[in-house]
């Protein structure tokens, strides 16, 4: 225990470390808001095929030399709102509309891949997450666009509650339920972005739900329940990083097991 | 208040055909003038139209031709008790409440002293002010329709449609239920429109009866020779 503080102290020596830390925690604290509505809509999957859209961003990001975090933004947000026409479409089923995504993006991210055989190192980092992968940028990048996410899921916040209540409710009552729901999938596509340097690609889904699920199990009102996802999350990335230092291991795998030991946990005791 | 005219109408069905594949109609060529303060009883069989048609009056389906026009300011629906909603989901009876005064306050504004009085004011309309605090999973089913019918009344609903509000739901909590609508639409003078298989109830509670079998027949009064055109 000494040990892990000392770590702890000594951890804030680093540059690195304190910009993976600020980037965790800005992650943290919108995740577990876009993950609750998420969840609640059973459309949770969304995240896992939007963290593979992302890659094939990343790819082309790397591939023309542009910030990799912007083109992931940029393939997620306009993925995103097609992912969503197409399931209100009715032509394609919801999950289907997200197997279609999900393939062809991790398709076109494989071919981009192959044609450039330089960034195999950097690559591996987005897709595991790494600490030393969060430039000044980067930081700049997620403060300005978390913060962006966070101020419209508030002044949105009513609807998007009546909307993911009860849907036909919310239309009748006089709710755009379309723009509403276009933005939020927006909203989600650029959160599930900005988490890649932390958590990286494949686990982004995990931070996003599991904080969330979690917090579900102790049965409390729609706010306190976001803001206990919002603890464990904030826990779980502090411990995350801090052990993930200690131990020299990847800090998105970290947080995430982290994430699901407290799961555990609460499974365990509210049963 | 004052008593509702019931010469104008609330909703008006012209010649109005709906189908969901071509060539295989729901609904031919209906009309049908539902007026401010009816209580109207919508009844028919199985695949006659009758969720379809309220759907079409709620605007969640377009009609393939004639026109529908509802005058009502403000239109609120409760759902049947199983279908759509979430039971587990994490929010309170004042929350959900709360979400009738959504609509009327538009993007980015909050809830002001007012519309916390009007929420207040439903709550005690269907007797669930003690429940408030009450996660809306961890209520019997007759609680949990009222509280919609409170979400509707915080919406100032001049007209509310009931799909099979009471399917599984006991029935002395169904008897409690019908006679809330009963003071609803005699006291408070709201519309009601209501979807149900139940005959013996619709005959008993509704002033005006529609049989939706393809297409409406109407009936004014509580006694009616209900008669399936199959």
């Amino acid at each position: 225990m000494g040990a892990l503080l000392i770590t702890m102290v000594n951890l804030f020596q680093y540059d690195f470390i304190i910009r993976g830390l600020v980037a965790g925690l800005i992650i943290a604290i919108i995740a577990p808001v876009i993950g609750i509505f998420l969840v609640l809509k059973r459309y949770s999957l969304i995240a896992d095929t939007l963290s593979h859209v992302s890659l094939a961003g990343i790819a082309i990001g790397l591939l023309l030399g542009i910030n990799p975090l912007f083109t992931a933004i940029a393939a997620t947000t306009v993925s995103s709102v097609i992912i969503d026409k197409l399931r209100l479409s009715r032509k394609v089923y919801g999950e289907s509309a997200l197997a279609l995504f999900l393939a062809g993006s991790l398709a076109l991210a494989v071919v981009l891949i192959s044609i450039s055989h330089g960034f195999n190192s950097t690559l591996f980092n987005y897709l595991f997450g790494s600490i030393a992968t969060v430039t000044s940028n980067d930081i700049i990048t997620i403060s300005l666009m978390g913060f962006i996410v966070l101020i419209s899921i508030i002044l949105l916040y009513k609807e998007l509650l009546y909307t993911t209540f009860d849907e036909i409710s919310a239309q009748v009552g006089g709710i755009n339920v379309k723009l509403i729901d276009t933005i939020f999938i927006i909203l989600s596509a650029i959160t599930i972005s900005l988490a890649i340097p932390t958590v990286g690609i494949l686990l982004i889904s995990a931070l996003i739900v599991i904080p969330v699920i979690t917090a579900l199990q102790f049965r409390k009102s729609f706010l306190p329940s976001i803001f206990i996802a919002q603890a464990l999350s904030i826990f779980s990335v502090v411990i995350g990083v801090v052990v993930s230092f200690y131990f020299n291991i990847a800090p998105g795998g970290t947080i995430v097991l982290i994430s699901l030991l407290i799961f555990a946990i609460v499974q365990f005791l509210t049963s | 208040m004052t008593y509702p005219d019931h010469s104008k109408n609330i909703v008006e069905i012209k010649n109005m055909s709906f189908s969901y594949f071509k060539d295989y109609p729901v609904l031919k060529d209906i009309s049908l003038n539902i007026h401010y303060g009816d209580y109207l009883g919508i009844i028919g069989p199985n695949g006659g139209g009758k969720s379809t048609l309220i759907k079409l009056i709620l605007g969640l389906l377009k009609p393939n031709s004639g026109s529908i026009k509802v005058t009502a300011s403000s239109v609120g629906y409760v759902a049947q008790k199983t279908n759509d909603i979430d039971a587990r989901f994490p929010v309170t009876v004042y929350d959900v409440v709360s979400m009738g005064r959504f609509p009327q306050k538009g993007l980015f504004k909050g809830l002001n002293k007012t519309d916390r009085e009007i929420i207040d004011k439903a709550l005690a309309q269907v007797k669930m002010t003690n429940f408030k605090d009450r996660l809306i999973g961890n209520l019997s089913g007759g609680q949990e329709q009222k509280v919609y019918i409170a979400r509707a009344l915080a919406q100032e609903s001049q007209i509310i449609f009931l799909d099979e509000p009471t399917s599984g739901v006991d029935e002395a909590s169904r008897h409690d239920f019908y006679g809330l609508l009963k003071k609803l639409n005699q006291d408070l003078g709201i519309t009601l429109v209501l979807i149900s298989h139940d005959i013996d109830m619709i005959t008993r509670e509704v002033t005006e009866v529609a049989v939706v079998d393809g297409g409406i027949t109407y009936y004014n009064g509580k006694s009616i020779p209900v008669r399936f055109h199959h």
